[in-house]
């Protein structure tokens, strides 16, 4: 229940309930925008957020990762909320991000917050990574074959003057958009004109996380 | 404003006033009232003083009195203005209305100047230019009306000492209202700082009738420490004056002579009634309790209105300007009827009302009597009201109502423990004017009355969240809003904060509004849902405003009442929500959320007693008579301090409904969690519906069975020990509390409002204070802000405390009585099933049933 089968290109992934995407056959698992620091990126500012959102979005990478086993991980880009974020990493989300990446090869995607990424977390950096047909990349372009993040899905869903709001996966079967895992993402609603714009049309799906389970439904039901 | 009404004078001459003062009362004819001259002998003697009066009793008067006559003869007169001669305010007005504020200032005006007193009197609020504002900075009035978040900004700037140093009186308008809430926790903080400031600063509290005036009176004066308290001087509280005199209210309820709902709240049998007493009055006031009975009213009102008869509607979610013309209409005495929500309850002057219609549950009997009050503009004349019960169950609440405002007995609300979240926005405040030592400052706001009991940790913890939110990891301290100097003196550490501060002081949140414009259906076009379609013509007249979370709830083509007529909702576009007029009579998405105010204790324990009492079941209609007699024949009425359960099958499920007589608030609450404990005896629960009086919860296991069988004890269901765990599970993701959470946010300034208010890209803003709850609850449960946000739980949207009370009223007095179908106390509350939310329904549910459409769509069925 909670695993979601989700096609992309022909390839047969599984969309985690926790907001990761499984990709078997390569013992692959890829987690996008998960916004590191983004709390003390606001405390800068004067918000003065708590900070303890990078151990809570740590704790469930090293949850889905406990459950999946992958020898490889991919952070699909955004993975640190600015440009200082990895510096004002504690000492214990350091160590527990390290933990995470001993035995398997770590790939950091940069992202439009995360655009130089230092070269000390351990992993390897990459704007975009091929496998197959598949492409993994931040930012969408709408290509075919192409997995990415950066527009933190939700769908929203009205019953009886009630409404219901989770993130979300967006695939037509072509392409998808995963999304957020950090702990303080929010999200965009996939009837945004930015989705129409990957997908050309509401001919796509939402697999949505709900509290104990995945729900596919389509676009068009959402609102 | 100043009632100034030819009274028999009670003294033929005053020797008490200054001779400007008695020739101005007898030129116009008028003498002072006995409780004005004891409010100016209290000033005098150097006291401060709650004054307790009826509308109508010349309270405002009262409370400038003693002012005007300072005014009247020291020297303050003298020629000059400003830092110059070193004049700061004499007087400071704070009302909870801005509206009040600028009607008596205006109202004020006029005796100042037939007296010729070169007295000055200004107005700040909201809306006063930055040019005045600053003027009045450097020249400030003798006398200035405000309101508590604009004291609380003057509290905060440099010019403070200047400004208040030799202030001598404030006046508290509106006090049991107040009170009440957090702006009435500022103001009690802003109070204690002017005591400070100007200690020889008296006060004058105006109010209405109160539960408890003692508790009350000890708003108005420092508090003493605990020390000198134990010592057996107990002067903390200010002196009493109670206007008497007033003519007792003649109300009455509605004999309908039409059939009695068994349930709904839009008393639509009465409807001719209502109308037949709008014509037959001069100008009537129809009260009801929520935006969306106003709208129904006055639009079925006005589908009778065969004489044309001028009848408005006033509910704050109306535009501002179709607002501002109502009310001129209503003082100009152009209006019969005004169908209105507690928008018109406080003491704006409407000019001659004569007759209160009440629609609807009274919800507290001291409610009522303010708004009956609305009705009488002289003393000596009783104020006639009527009221109307919308169901059977009203007409229960009524009768009591009615006897409690026979006997004048009060159901205010007692006085509030001072909030943590408005106490970090002051203390952030504090900072902003100059330094503090922590010492000094909790000492100072443990005068404020809400505060008195505030313990040096929590204090503590306060300044701490002020300064680097509080967090267990110490990250945060280069972060720092405030910091302690050498002296150990805290300091605001940089000009930003004070620049946040000011955009973010108050403690009313709002909701947030999404504007509603009227333009023509696009029906039958194909793009459905909502977000960015440019299909439907943008502009079309603004109806007014909606709450974002009523919208979100609605699906393209769904019909609800806003306006004053039913609308489909068309589309949502950034902040606008587009409707179209529909033909329908009945809207399909009820927009009654049960109104802001739960039925008060007291009035739920008078009407438990009255369903008790046999005998006194005479005084009711013939219909609600009847309907009790069938209910203690074929089930059971309950006791004064007993519960009775009900079970019974009904189509294919089976319901278990208790009366608990709590109000809607504690039933959701208790509904909630009774779910998750059928739950988890596998009784397969799957929703419940709430109102004032009942909870009804149906599930697919046989209840009755269950019980009859051992395997589910009623005693064990209903233990106060589901305010333990259950509790907890259930706040973990209950959207109130997460409404809850966000106004405790906002208040004590960790989220700007700007982050969460008005911005135009808002639904695009990555960041939520759900998000920000979710993290802290896991990760520092015992917060500060997660404390106020529980405190807040215990008496607002959720409230705990009076679950708590009602089921350790209950134990041990639980009656089950099993049926085989429903019974006649159990309509009521069944009927609500379909027309008001269902709750208990997990999300999963909802996002399933989603899910099956692209099923049952992709199988072509």
């Amino acid at each position: 229940m909670h695993l979601a089968d989700m096609s992309v290109a022909g390839i047969g992934f599984a969309a985690d309930l926790a907001g990761a995407l499984y990709w078997d056959a390569e013992r692959l698992l890829v987690v996008s925008d998960l916004h590191l620091e983004k709390g003390s990126s606001f405390a800068t500012r004067g918000v003065l957020l708590p900070p303890h959102d990078t151990a809570e979005t740590l704790a469930r990478l090293a949850a889905v990762i406990a459950r999946h086993r992958p020898r490889r991980v991919i952070a699909l880009g955004d993975s640190f909320h600015d440009s200082g974020a990895h510096g004002r990493l504690s000492a214990r989300d350091r160590a527990a991000l390290s933990a995470l990446q001993d035995n398997r090869d770590w790939i950091w995607i940069a992202g439009n917050h995360d655009p130089d990424l230092p070269r000390d977390l351990g992993g390897a950096v990459a704007d975009e990574v091929a496998i197959g047909p598949i492409t993994f990349r931040h930012a969408p372009t709408g290509a075919e074959g192409e997995i990415a993040g950066h527009l933190h899905p939700k769908a929203r869903v009205s019953r009886r003057g009630r409404a219901v709001e989770r993130r979300c996966f967006a695939s037509d079967g072509a392409r998808a958009v995963m999304p957020s895992f950090g702990a303080y993402t929010g999200g965009l609603s996939i009837r945004d004109r930015a989705f129409a714009a990957i997908f050309r049309s509401l001919e796509f799906t939402a697999h949505v996380l709900g509290d104990r389970r995945m729900h596919t439904i389509a676009a068009e039901r959402c609102c | 404003m100043p009632k100034f009404h030819a009274v028999t004078p009670e003294s033929s001459d005053s020797p008490d006033l200054p001779e400007i003062l008695t020739r101005w009362f007898a030129r116009r004819g008028w003498a002072p009232r006995a409780h004005q001259l004891a409010l100016l002998a209290k000033a005098r003697a150097g006291r401060s003083a709650l004054l307790i009066a009826p509308t109508g009793a010349g309270k405002t008067l009262a409370g400038f009195l003693p002012t005007l006559v300072e005014l009247s003869t020291t020297s303050r007169l003298v020629a000059g203005a400003g830092r110059a001669t070193g004049k700061g305010l004499h007087t400071l007005y704070i009302s909870p209305l801005k509206a009040l504020a600028v009607d008596i200032a205006r109202n004020l005006e006029a005796p100042i100047a037939e007296m010729g007193l070169p007295i000055k009197v200004e107005t700040r609020t909201g809306d006063t230019p930055v040019s005045r504002r600053q003027r009045q900075r450097r020249y400030p009035p003798d006398i200035l009306l405000t309101t508590p978040e604009q004291l609380a900004l003057l509290l905060a700037s440099d010019d403070a000492p200047f400004l208040f140093g030799s202030l001598r009186r404030i006046v508290l308008d509106e006090l049991h209202a107040l009170v009440t809430s957090k702006r009435g926790d500022l103001l009690s903080l802003g109070l204690s700082r002017l005591w400070r400031i100007a200690p020889e600063l008296r006060a004058i509290g105006l109010s209405a009738t109160v539960a408890e005036p003692e508790s009350l009176a000890r708003f108005l004066v420092p508090q003493l420490s605990p020390a000198a308290a134990t010592k057996g001087d107990s002067g903390a509280a200010a002196d009493i004056v109670v206007a008497g005199g007033a003519a007792a209210p003649v109300v009455e309820m509605l004999d309908t002579r039409e059939r009695l709902p068994w349930a709904g709240h839009s008393a639509r049998h009465a409807l001719g009634e209502i109308y037949d007493l709008i014509r037959r009055n001069r100008t009537t006031l129809v009260f009801v309790n929520t935006r969306s009975q106003a709208e129904m009213l006055f639009q079925d009102l006005w589908r009778i209105n065969d004489d044309s008869l001028a009848i408005a509607l006033h509910h704050g979610s109306l535009d501002v300007a179709q607002r501002r013309k109502v009310e001129q209409a209503m003082t100009q005495g152009r209006l019969r009827g005004v169908v209105c929500t507690s928008s018109l309850d406080l003491g704006v002057d409407w000019g001659d009302v004569d007759l209160v219609v009440n629609v609807g549950a009274p919800k507290g009997a001291s409610r009522l009597m303010q708004r009956i009050g609305r009705a009488n503009h002289r003393l000596d004349e009783a104020s006639r009201a009527v009221l109307v019960p919308a169901n059977r169950f009203e007409v229960l609440e009524c009768r009591v109502a009615i006897d409690a405002v026979n006997e004048n007995a009060q159901d205010t609300p007692p006085l509030r423990l001072g909030a943590l979240d408005v106490l970090a926005q002051h203390v952030l405040g504090c900072a902003c004017g100059a330094p503090f030592l922590a010492d000094d400052l909790y000492a100072e706001v443990r005068r404020a009355a809400p505060y008195a009991d505030l313990s040096r940790a929590g204090f503590d913890d306060v300044v701490a969240f002020v300064a680097t939110g509080g967090y267990a990891l110490k990250s945060y301290e280069r972060f720092a809003r405030i910091r302690q100097d050498k002296e150990g003196r805290w300091r605001v550490a940089n000009p930003k904060v004070r620049q946040s501060y000011r955009l973010n002081v108050g403690t009313i949140v709002e909701e947030s509004m999404l504007k509603v414009r009227l333009v023509r259906s696009r029906q039958g076009s194909k793009i459905g849902g909502s977000g960015s379609t440019g299909a439907i013509a943008r502009g079309g007249r603004l109806l007014g405003e909606i709450e974002e979370y009523f919208i979100e709830g609605l699906v393209a083509g769904d019909t609800f009442v806003f306006g004053g007529e039913i609308v489909r909702y068309e589309a949502l576009v950034e902040d606008q929500v587009y409707v179209s007029r529909a033909n329908d009579a009945d809207a399909k998405v009820p927009s009654y959320t049960g109104g802001k105010f739960p039925l008060s204790t007291y009035l739920a324990a008078r009407v438990r007693g009255l369903l008790a009492d046999q005998h006194a079941w005479t005084g009711l209609p013939d219909q609600v008579r009847e309907w009790l007699s069938l209910q203690s024949c074929f089930s059971r009425v309950p006791g004064a301090r007993e519960m009775v359960v009900e079970t019974f099958p009904r189509a294919d499920k089976h319901y278990l409904v208790c009366y608990p007589f709590e109000g809607r608030l504690a039933h959701q609450t208790l509904g909630m969690l009774l779910t998750r404990r059928l739950e988890r005896a596998r009784a397969r629960p799957l929703g419940f519906v709430a109102n004032e009086y009942a909870l009804a919860v149906w599930s697919l296991g046989d209840v009755s069975a269950m019980i009859r069988q051992g395997r589910l004890d009623l005693d064990a269901l209903f233990d106060p020990d589901m305010l333990g765990d259950d509790l907890e599970a259930w706040l973990a993701e209950s959207a109130l509390m997460k409404r809850t959470f966000r106004n405790c946010a906002i208040i004590s300034g960790l989220i700007p409002r700007r982050f969460t208010g008005e911005e135009k890209s808002r639904r695009q803003v990555l960041f939520s204070t759900d998000l920000v709850y979710d993290v802290l609850r896991k990760h520092q449960p015992d917060h500060v802000l997660l404390r106020a946000a529980r405190a807040d739980a215990a008496t607002g949207l959720l409230d705990l405390r009076r679950l708590g009370d009602m089921l350790a009223r209950i134990g041990g007095r639980i009656t089950h009585k099993e049926l085989d179908r429903v019974s006649p106390l159990a309509v009521p509350v069944m009927l609500e099933i379909g027309r008001e939310a269902v709750y208990g329904e997990a999300s999963d549910e909802l996002l399933a049933e989603a899910a099956e459409d692209l099923v049952r769509e992709a199988m072509g069925t």
